[in-house]
Formats: C-alpha cells, sequence, structure tokens
C-alpha cells in the first residue's frame, strides 16, 4: 500500500494505516472494561498453565497425583484450600495442573478448525458456483447433528481420549468458521479494489492471501475467542461423560465426574473444577465480545 | 411462499443424505475392524464372523448403504448388538422423554430470555440492565453438567427431589405425578438457552428501538408500552427465531449430558450406554434421529421466519 504514497507530496509523518487500524482497536478495546477484564483473566490464566505446577512444587506439599487415603473427602481447610478428593489428593494443586489441560484442549481444537475451516469458507466465499456449493451443503450436513452430539459420535468411533476428544471438538469447529469466513470473503469480494488488483493481474493466491485473508481476519479472530469458550465446555462435557481425558488425569471434567459420586458428602469435589471451568470459559466470552465490538466498524465514533 | 417452501424442502434433501452417510460411515470410520471391537478382543473368530454377517458387513460399501437407506426409509434402524432388540424399539418411547425434556426446556428458555431481554433493552444502560447481562453471560458460560450437579446437591436437602429413584424408572407415558422431577433438568438444559435468547432479544431491541419508525410512533404520542410491545417487539423477534431454532438444537444435544446426570431414561443416556457398550447399530439409530428432529425443527423455524419476515423476498 505504501508505494502508492511515494509520489505524493509528504507533509505529515507517513502513517502505517493498518497500525493506526490496530492502534484504534486497541483504543476501543481499552474502553471497555468487561473485555480488559476478560482479557486479564486469560493472560493470568496462562501464567498459572506455565508457571503454577513449577511454583507448586517448589513451594507447595501436594502433587497432584498424591494421595492420602487417610485424609481423603477433607473440605476446604488452610491445608487443602480446595479440600481433598476421594484418594486425598489436594484439589487445588490438581486444578492448577489442569489448567494446562483445559487451555490446550481449547487452543489446539480451536486451531484444527480454523485451519480446515478458514480456508474452505474463503474457497467458498471466492470462487462461488459449484464450489461454494458443495462446500455447503457439507457444512451443513456436519450443523446438522446438535450441540455436542457431533463431537460425541466423533470420539464414540475414535474411541476416548484426550487426543480424539481434541480432534473432535476441533471437527465440531469446522462449519462455525468456514460459514463466518465465507460470508465475509462475499462481501469483500465484491469491493471494487479487489477488481483493480485482479486487473493489474494477481493471481487467485496472492487475492486471497495479501488482499482477502487481511480484511476477514477480524470475524475470524472474533469467532476464535468464543469458539474457544465452547471448546472447552465441549471437552469437558466429553470428559464428563467418560469419553476424553481418563482418570488420574487432572482434566477437570473428569474431576468434576469423579465427584458426583461423592456429591452427598463432599459437595467441594464436584464444586471446585465446576466453577473453575465457569470462569474459564466466561473469560473467553467477555473477551470475544470485548474484541467484537471493538473490531466492528459500526461501533466506529 | 409455496415456491419457498418448496425450494427449502428440496434443499432439506442433500443435507438429510449427507446426514444419513456420515451416520453409516461411523460405523465404518472405526479404526480397525468393527466386528472385533464390538465382539470384544478375545472373542472367538466364529463369534466375530457371526456379527459381521449379521450386520452385513461382507457386502460391499455402496450396497451396504443402500441397504441402510432403505431400511431407513421404512423405519428400521437395524438390531442392537447388545440386546439384540430392534434400534427402533429401544429408541421407541425414550424419543418422547427427550423431546419433552427440550420442548419445556425451550418454552422455559425462550420465556425467561424475552423477559429478561426485554427488560435489559428497556432499561438498558442501567444497574438492572448490567446485572441481567453478567447473569446471562454466567448462563452462558456453564457447563449444564456442572449446573445440574450443583441444584441436585442443593435441593435435594429440601424436598424438591422426592423420589430421586423414580426417575430410574421414567415412565412410559412420561413424567409422572410431580412436576418438581421437571424442574430441575429443565433449568439445567434451559439456562444456557435463556442466556442466548436474553442476550440476542436485548441487541435486537436495542437495534430496533433506535429506528426511525419508533421514533415516529413516540412523536406520535403513542404510549410507551405501546411503542415496546407493538412497535418494536414485533420486528426485534424476527432475529430472536433463528436462535430459538438453534437453540432447541443445542438443547437435543444437551439432552446427553443432562439425562446421564438425572439418570432420565431418554435418547440422550441410551447414546451414551450404547457408545460405553460399543454398540454401534444403537449409536447410529439415536444419534440419526436426533439429527434428522433437529433438520425437521431447523426447517419449520426458516419457514416460520419466512413468514414472520414479509420483507425479505425470494432472492
Amino acid at each position: 500500500m505504501s508505494e502508492n504514497t511515494v509520489n505524493e507530496p509528504v507533509t505529515a509523518k507517513r502513517v502505517n494505516p493498518r497500525l493506526e487500524n490496530y492502534k484504534m482497536i486497541w483504543k476501543r478495546l481499552k474502553k471497555n472494561k468487561a473485555a480488559l477484564i476478560g482479557g486479564y483473566l486469560i493472560i493470568f490464566f496462562i501464567l498459572v498453565a506455565v508457571f503454577g505446577p513449577y511454583l507448586l512444587s517448589q513451594f507447595g506439599q501436594y502433587g497432584p497425583y498424591q494421595q492420602n487415603l487417610l485424609n481423603k473427602l477433607q473440605g476446604p481447610s488452610a491445608e487443602h484450600w480446595f479440600g481433598t478428593d476421594n484418594f486425598g489428593r489436594d484439589i487445588f494443586t490438581r486444578i492448577i495442573h489442569g489448567m494446562e489441560l483445559t487451555l490446550w484442549i481449547g487452543f489446539l481444537s480451536v486451531l484444527i478448525g480454523m485451519i480446515i475451516g478458514v480456508p474452505l469458507g474463503i474457497i467458498s466465499g471466492y470462487y462461488g458456483g459449484r464450489i461454494d456449493n458443495i462446500i455447503m451443503r457439507v457444512m451443513d450436513v456436519l450443523l446438522a447433528f446438535p450441540g455436542i452430539l457431533l463431537a460425541l459420535a466423533i470420539v464414540s468411533v475414535l474411541g476416548g481420549s484426550l487426543q480424539n476428544v481434541i480432534i473432535a471438538v476441533g471437527i465440531f469447529s469446522i462449519p462455525a468458521f468456514a460459514r463466518i469466513v465465507r460470508g465475509s470473503t462475499l462481501s469483500v469480494r465484491k469491493l471494487e479494489y479487489i477488481d483493480a488488483v485482479r486487473a493489474l493481474g494477481a493471481s487467485d493466491f496472492r487475492i486471497i492471501f495479501k488482499h482477502i485473508l487481511p480484511n476477514v481476519m477480524s470475524p475470524i479472530i472474533v469467532q476464535a475467542t468464543l469458539r474457544i469458550a465452547t471448546a472447552v465446555l465441549t471437552a469437558s462435557g466429553l470428559s464428563f461423560l467418560g469419553l476424553g481425558a481418563q482418570p488420574p488425569m487432572p482434566e477437570w471434567g473428569a474431576m468434576l465426574s469423579a465427584g458426583r459420586t461423592y456429591m452427598y458428602e463432599a459437595w467441594h469435589v464436584a464444586f471446585f473444577p465446576g466453577a473453575m471451568i465457569v470462569l474459564v470459559v466466561l473469560a473467553f466470552n467477555i473477551f470475544g465480545d470485548g474484541i467484537r465490538d471493538a473490531l466492528d466498524p459500526k461501533m466506529k465514533q | 411462499m409455496t415456491k419457498f417452501i418448496i425450494r427449502r424442502l428440496i434443499q432439506t434433501i442433500p443435507v438429510l443424505l449427507g446426514v444419513t452417510i456420515l451416520v453409516f460411515s461411523l460405523m465404518h470410520l472405526i479404526p480397525g475392524d468393527p466386528a472385533q471391537i464390538i465382539a470384544g478382543e478375545s472373542a472367538p473368530e466364529r463369534q466375530v464372523e457371526q456379527i459381521r454377517e449379521r450386520l452385513g458387513l461382507n457386502d460391499p460399501l455402496h450396497v451396504q448403504y443402500g441397504k441402510f437407506l432403505g431400511n431407513i426409509v421404512t423405519g428400521d434402524l437395524g438390531q442392537s448388538v447388545r440386546s439384540s432388540r430392534p434400534v427402533a424399539d429401544e429408541i421407541g418411547t425414550r424419543f418422547w422423554v427427550t423431546v419433552e425434556l427440550a420442548v419445556y426446556s425451550t418454552i422455559v428458555s425462550v420465556f425467561l430470555g424475552l423477559i429478561a431481554g426485554i427488560i435489559s433493552a428497556v432499561r438498558h444502560y442501567t444497574v438492572l440492565d448490567v446485572v441481567i447481562m453478567i447473569v446471562a453471560l454466567f448462563g452462558l458460560s456453564m457447563p449444564n453438567f456442572w449446573l445440574g450437579l450443583m441444584l441436585i446437591q442443593y435441593f435435594s436437602i429440601g424436598n424438591w427431589m422426592p423420589d430421586w429413584m423414580s426417575f430410574m424408572q421414567m415412565r412410559a407415558s412420561g413424567w409422572g405425578d410431580s412436576w418438581k422431577q421437571v424442574v430441575l433438568p429443565v433449568i439445567t438444559l434451559g439456562t444456557a438457552g435463556a442466556a442466548i435468547i436474553a442476550r440476542m432479544t436485548r441487541s435486537s431491541m436495542l437495534e430496533v428501538i433506535g429506528q426511525d419508525y419508533i421514533r415516529t410512533a413516540r412523536a406520535k404520542g403513542v404510549k410507551e408500552r405501546i411503542v415496546i410491545y407493538r412497535h418494536a417487539l414485533k420486528n426485534a423477534l424476527i432475529p430472536v427465531v433463528t436462535v430459538v431454532g438453534l437453540e432447541f438444537g443445542a438443547l437435543l444435544g444437551g439432552t446427553v449430558l443432562t439425562e446421564t446426570i438425572f439418570a432420565i431414561n431418554g435418547m440422550g443416556r441410551l447414546t451414551i450406554d450404547a457408545i460405553r457398550t460399543r454398540d454401534f447399530p444403537v449409536v447410529q439409530g439415536t444419534v440419526l434421529v436426533i439429527s434428522l428432529l433437529f433438520v425437521f425443527v431447523n426447517l419449520l423455524v426458516d419457514i416460520s421466519y419466512r413468514f414472520l419476515n414479509k420483507r425479505i423476498e425470494l432472492d
């Protein structure tokens, strides 16, 4: 873009329009308090995932798998902040160790959905016609399996494991990306500058990567953030059903499922893992809402 | 309108075919030999061969699919490997239990969601609005299996679950005498939907309230109440209808977890049990039925959407 401005008399400092745009988005994001809280929470969770287990191994007294049957099903106390489970394991320690798992599941599965969904959406929107029709009908079929059912069906075939849950939730995320990206591509493709670039002899590949992809980035980012929330919910649901992470892994859904048996004697075993799922999902939801508002041109004042 | 309905019906056909192909493939995407996995690792070769024969796995793929499709059309969903009963019978009454649960939850979430959303929009940027939206965000972010467990834990102290065991023997006719039995599962299942509908209603209302014709109505001196309920709400509801359809689907999927927690003997629980026992014909059957139901509901929603929104002409 900067080539076009070279010959103009330069009066003001030359600005990079894309950078200016990012600054503007950042400014609007900063104004949105809820989104900021979400963002900080996410950063905090990532820090916990990265450093938490190390800190606990240095300063804590318990390991995530360390059992103490004499001490089982103890309620929250100064010693065990979130209490202990049916094997006397410290729930707080296990939850900290589970943070990494939860975030990996969220990020990886959405990444899978993005890597497959985004190109499908762009191809569909850019080329239109028969290929668009085929891709979108396939997406319709995937969307015909409501909610967790598609992921469930895939896991039932592949077998229950954490890895298969990530794959299943990834596939479950594909249609969302494909649809959103297709819609944005359609509206971008019709703009005149795309015709102009094409008239200049740019290849489809170049048009797609240099001119369309950057312009459909905002909906992709928003969708990815919100999708992580859904992915965490779905994956923990599958683990809860015993089809994902297997015990003794400190995965929150699996921990919750184990706590179910002791609900009447020890409420905390099921409570804390679930509450953590709520917090993580909430953080991604409000952050996603915030960046959607920040990226939405309609909100520009 | 008729033209639209016909076109929409025709559009559904490839989706239906796709769904059957995907469900059919489930059996064949299993890594390894499906018959061996169903029979168990140490099963004698003869038994494996029997299962293979019974499931028709020896035929070429296209023949198998043809049979599969033909059977579906005649209502034959195959036979359970475990109980040897027809899958259609296994689903039978459980279908209605699940549908009932999903319908009640949809009604509750639409009702709560609409009220909350309208209040939020009418009082936007007040404390009430903020509180409602925060509650909605939590509702949206809560795993329903956790919510269900917490509700059970909390209310089992009181008298809200008088008859815990009777859940296990859910009668064929439906829910039994006590409405209390229905309350917790419905809240569990409906909360996320209510949250989504509340948010959608709010933003849709706000958009409509900002439009010229509302200003005109107000300028004419129409009472605020009538402006909101007669003028604004009518148009604001149109996009909400689509969400309701999608939510119904999400609820259908969500029954898998809710039914497991509350030990309700519906299709969701049947699916999970079948997955655990590797009873693939039953898994195929329930997944197929739930999806077909969802496609059908979406079809209805699309048609009613077009009916409500007369501004959209055939494109």
